[in-house]
């Protein structure tokens, strides 16, 4: 197979585009095609302050050399997860730093034991939330900590690396259980709100297999072990799902969730009420939906004092 | 003499002379989750296999770490 561009001998062929390139023309459609969203979808512009949520895994750090290479501020956030007694997250740290230090880039490094009191698979396993699997409770406490981590250092967008297969399968799953509270949030932007930083997802229209090509075809080493809690996870599950309907019916899952996107755009999934208020939580001054704590810093007083949050809920 | 692909530290011979997409699927692996290259450039799955070589396959789908699962908020 030749590349469309120059006829040299091609490194990847995307069927859903019916387009096959050679590795230089495709290190430079992934940049030129991540700049084509971040205009689409409006996401920021030039001057913004960007802070990449990086996790040591392909796609956060493509995104994150993708960024720099179109000349975007970006620094990176890395969260200290502590899994696997710490080791995983040592590995997927060391790849984020080498990544910065090979870039002369800005990384923070916060460790969720200093924020929460006790590793991720220590606060799921103290709080009995998602017992064995720590899953629930890791993006949460993610979601925390980036957003407050954004907005205390003044950033402007937080911007995550998730690609298009990420996307097709939230919104499978989602769609197999009719969570239409998420359906109506998912989206390439979540704009900012008072409390709530900016999020962008520029690779959102990327399939998983090119963001892995790209990390290849320009040398960054990431971490190819797995976090050992994906193993049974349903995004996974949903991936290969998809995977297989790809196979028959190239494009599937892009037009999956572009026409969702449309139908998004087309006031399909509007807001029937208006949205709750937010009120502040007394700890650390984040927006709640509830009327006492945030979510976090509720997980927070069950660690430090398990049996009297335990006995409170029983 | 067969072809190898080798995933992680798995390998499996399969006949030489047909392509690594065809390979793939006689292994019931999906060609949508993995990347195929030789002696370390990446390939498209219609190459042909040769006679004793060694493709190695990198598998791309991760996630489950609740950073994909959920939305935003």
């Amino acid at each position: 197979m030749k590349c469309r561009k120059c006829g040299a001998k091609a490194a990847i062929h995307m069927r859903q585009h019916k387009l096959a390139l050679c590795a230089d023309h495709f290190r430079r459609w992934i940049p030129s095609q991540t700049q084509r969203t971040i205009e689409k979808y409006d996401m920021f512009e030039s001057r913004d302050r960007l802070l990449v949520a990086v996790s040591g895994g392909k796609d956060s750090l493509a995104l994150w050399d993708v960024l720099l290479d179109l000349g975007y501020h970006a620094d990176g956030l890395y969260l200290d997860l502590g899994i696997d007694a710490g080791e995983y997250s040592k590995l997927s740290r060391s790849y984020c730093e080498a990544f910065a230090r090979s870039r002369d880039q800005r990384l923070i490094i916060m460790r969720v034991s200093d924020q929460l009191g006790v590793s991720i698979p220590d606060a799921a396993r103290i709080t009995r939330r998602g017992r064995d699997k720590p899953c629930s409770i890791c993006g949460l406490a993610k979601r925390h900590l980036m957003n407050r981590t954004a907005l205390e250092e003044r950033y402007d967008v937080l911007v995550t690396g998730h690609n298009l297969d990420d996307e097709a399968a939230t919104l499978f799953g989602n769609t197999l259980n009719w969570q239409v509270g998420y359906l109506k949030r998912q989206g390439p932007v979540l704009e900012e709100r008072p409390g709530f930083v900016r999020k962008a997802k520029p690779f959102c229209r990327i399939y998983e297999r090119e963001t892995a090509a790209y990390a290849l075809l320009r040398g960054i080493d990431y971490v190819y072990k797995e976090c050992p809690y994906a193993d049974g996870a349903k995004s996974i599950y949903y991936k290969e799902k998809l995977n297989q309907m790809e196979r028959e019916r190239p494009g599937i899952k892009l037009s999956f969730y572009l026409s969702f996107l449309r139908a998004k755009r087309d006031m399909q999934f509007v807001e029937r009420e208006a949205q709750p208020g937010f009120n502040t939580c007394p700890d650390c001054g984040s927006p709640t939906s509830s009327d006492g704590y945030c979510a976090f810093c509720r997980v927070k007083a069950r660690i430090s004092q398990p049996s009297e949050a335990l006995e409170r809920n029983s | 003499m067969s072809a190898t692909l080798r995933l992680r530290d798995q390998r499996f011979e399969v006949r030489h002379g047909m392509t690594v997409r065809s390979a793939m699927l006689a292994l019931v692996l999906e060609p949508d989750a993995y990347l195929a290259t030789r002696d370390g450039e990446l390939i498209t799955d219609d190459e042909i296999l040769r006679e004793g070589e060694e493709i190695r396959l990198i598998a791309v789908i991760s996630g489950g770490s609740g950073s994909s699962s959920e939305v935003w908020q």
